[in-house]
């Protein structure tokens, strides 16, 4: 037997916060690739600490949905796992965008835990960006005469906060699609704020690179951008700013491919997963979007 | 019991069946057949199956417990035989109660077992406030995943960070689980609570003190160490009694140092502060670090009295009790605004600065 789980950071205010990682989980659990599919959280329940002894397979696959390499996933999630004998160089990971998985016996359960590597770091996840800017315009081949924004949190608290974001703007630029691809940042330059002077493209996408909608993508980002003084207010898709059209996509974990990035990463680990990937693809298929 | 059932018993009668007064074993002259009523020996293939239809209860009931529940060593083994008291009342008293329903209560849920056909059993689950309300009244669930929308947000739609905060949702039932699916529907209303349950009746329960969670805390949590073991008691009686979370606690400060708080009456144990604990305990030592200061008020004996009622009525939850024009409570909300109107002031109660020195 196999399980996965998927630890996320979840909110002890915000009940969206928990939403993508249910909605992937269930999105995979349909697959049948697993005998169990759980969801733990850092702030909700399951905790990261008691998550392990819910499932009953041996072999256990744990994939963070989270952006980065960092605080997170090299300290709190193998320490609350109680994963025996992590050390961040087991990842092998020394760009920081790197890591792959690592296998441990976790210290209050009988079974064997493969350690992944954060969805946000996979290279998949540089198609689910891709995916999204389409999802958003509605455009299955949205590129020409558009620019990219990847937003990244940004913090000097943790350095690969934004390599993960440099990482996909520059595989995404080197797919050669949209016009311009420019990472900005909340907490660092370049900045949200200033986006539209990175761009000479008329129309710009936008994507968060943050696992859930919550404070920072429906709250301060549209403010940011200049797409509504009163986040309350709503905004539009498109919205009109300094002569840009601007697509502003929210939150990419939302995105339904999502689950295919989660999956990759437990099949590297050595999941066998069948052609639970074909199916995720088949059901996360573009959607048409715009308002 | 079905000839399917039969033809399990049979096969596994070669290594031996012994599950709740029911044994059947093979030796050389045949099968041994008993249960506590009756025993036969030296039985043909076809001579023990008779037997065994002639006992459909103890055949069936081997059946669900080996083949439907998957044996002893389990989680689920031994919350499925607790709901329906397997370890209390023998097989034929089980029956008959099952027939009409055994129902048990797990923090606000209440789970009834009954017979299904075949000896399965049928699980019903709801809320314990919905005991009585007819099915037809209820919102009725199929897919143990829903259970997580269930869990999302209070009565008065407020979300809730604790699952087992005494506040789950009442006007919604699954009628018809079977053991996996109720397991597992319970599992995501209150998770881990069924595994650590299963654990501390064992003897296997880990529990995780609170200094020894204090110093696995990193980042913004590292300072909760600080907490003192005054604050920590008044911490544990702010938020680990029954009226705020339903886990029993069996953590105290460390192995040696157990807490006057009461540890709660469910069934299922706290083997750990929760990552809100650890939250509110940041918080808590925050607040610790103030030095206290002395203020002088005006303010009528009742007045005073008011201003403990309005504490204690937000400390309870009360707030929404209060009827509008309950005058006589200090907590309503009239009295309040009438307080804040004569003694407040731009620089709060009384018009007294908070920190004066900013104001020489």
């Amino acid at each position: 037997m196999q399980a996965l789980v998927i630890v996320a950071h979840g909110s002890h205010l915000n009940p969206d916060s928990s939403t993508p990682t249910y909605d992937h989980a269930d999105a995979i659990r349909a697959t049948g690739a697993f005998d169990e599919v759980r969801e733990a959280f850092w702030k909700e329940e399951p905790s990261f600490r008691e998550v392990l002894r819910t499932v009953e397979s041996e072999e256990v696959y744990v994939v963070p949905l989270f952006i980065s390499e960092g605080y997170f996933t090299e300290q709190v999630i193998p320490r609350e796992m109680r994963l025996e004998g992590w050390e961040v160089s087991d990842w092998d990971s020394e760009d920081g965008v790197s890591a792959t998985f690592a296998t441990y016996r976790a210290n209050d359960v009988e079974k064997t835990i493969h350690y992944c590597g954060p969805a946000g770091t996979h290279e998949v996840m540089s198609d689910v960006i891709v995916r999204r800017a389409e999802s958003v315009t509605g455009d299955p081949d949205v590129g020409e005469g558009f620019g990219l924004a990847i937003i990244g949190h940004g913090t000097e608290r943790n350095e690969n906060s934004a390599k993960a974001i440099h990482y996909h703007t520059d595989r995404i630029r080197g797919m050669d699609r949209f016009d311009e691809v420019e990472a900005v940042f909340m907490d660092e330059e370049p900045e949200v704020d200033e986006v539209t002077e990175f761009f000479s493209a008329p129309e710009i996408v936008v994507v968060p690179l943050f696992v859930a909608d919550g404070f920072h993508t429906q709250e301060d980002i549209p403010e940011d951008l200049g797409l509504t003084d009163d986040f309350r207010e709503g905004y539009p898709v498109p919205g009109e700013v300094d002569g840009h059209r601007i697509w502003y996509a929210g939150a990419v974990g939302t995105e339904s491919l999502m689950a295919d990035v989660i999956l990759e990463r437990a099949a590297e680990a050595g999941a066998e997963i069948g052609d639970a990937r074909e199916r995720i693809g088949e059901r996360s298929a573009p959607s048409v979007a715009g308002e | 019991m079905n000839d399917a059932q039969v033809g399990a018993l049979v096969e596994a009668a070669e290594e031996g069946v012994e599950v709740d007064g029911l044994r059947v074993t093979r030796v050389d002259e045949g099968y041994r057949f008993e249960t506590p009523e009756t025993i036969h020996r030296g039985l043909s293939e076809s001579a023990l199956r008779s037997v065994a239809e002639e006992s459909p209860w103890f055949v069936s009931n081997w059946h669900y417990w080996t083949h439907v529940v998957e044996g002893p060593e389990r989680a689920r083994y031994d919350f499925l035989r607790w709901v329906e008291g397997a370890d209390d009342h023998d097989v034929p008293k089980r029956y008959e109660a099952l027939s009409s329903g055994v129902t048990r209560e797990w923090g606000q849920l209440s789970i009834t077992a009954t017979l299904a056909d075949d000896g399965l059993r049928r699980y019903d689950l709801r809320h314990g406030a919905d005991r009585d309300v007819s099915e037809e009244d209820l919102e009725t669930y199929v897919d143990p995943l829903d259970a997580r929308g269930i869990a999302t947000y209070d009565d008065d739609g407020r979300y809730r960070p604790l699952s087992t905060a005494p506040t789950l949702r009442t006007g919604w039932v699954y009628p018809d689980l079977d053991g996996r699916a109720l397991v597992e529907t319970v599992e995501f209303l209150y998770p881990a609570t069924v595994e650590n349950w299963h654990r501390e009746r064992r003897g296997e329960l880990d529990v995780t003190h609170f200094r020894e969670t204090a110093e696995r805390q990193t980042g913004i949590y590292s300072i909760v160490e600080g907490l003192t073991v005054e604050e920590l008691e008044a911490a544990a009686e702010a938020c680990c009694v029954d009226s705020q979370c339903l886990k029993r606690r069996m953590w105290d400060e460390d192995e040696e140092t157990p807490l006057r708080v009461p540890r709660g009456e469910e069934a299922f144990p706290c083997r750990e502060p929760c990552s809100l604990f650890v939250t509110a305990a940041r918080k808590f030592v925050t607040l610790g670090r103030e030095e206290t200061r002395s203020y002088e008020f005006e303010l009528t004996p009742t007045e005073k009295e008011q201003v403990e009622a309005i504490v204690d009525a937000v400390a309870d939850g009360r707030v929404g009790e209060i009827r509008e024009a309950d005058l006589n409570d200090g907590a309503n909300r009239y009295r309040a605004r009438y307080l804040r109107a004569l003694r407040g002031g731009e620089h709060g109660l009384s018009d007294t600065p908070t920190y004066p020195e900013d104001h020489d």
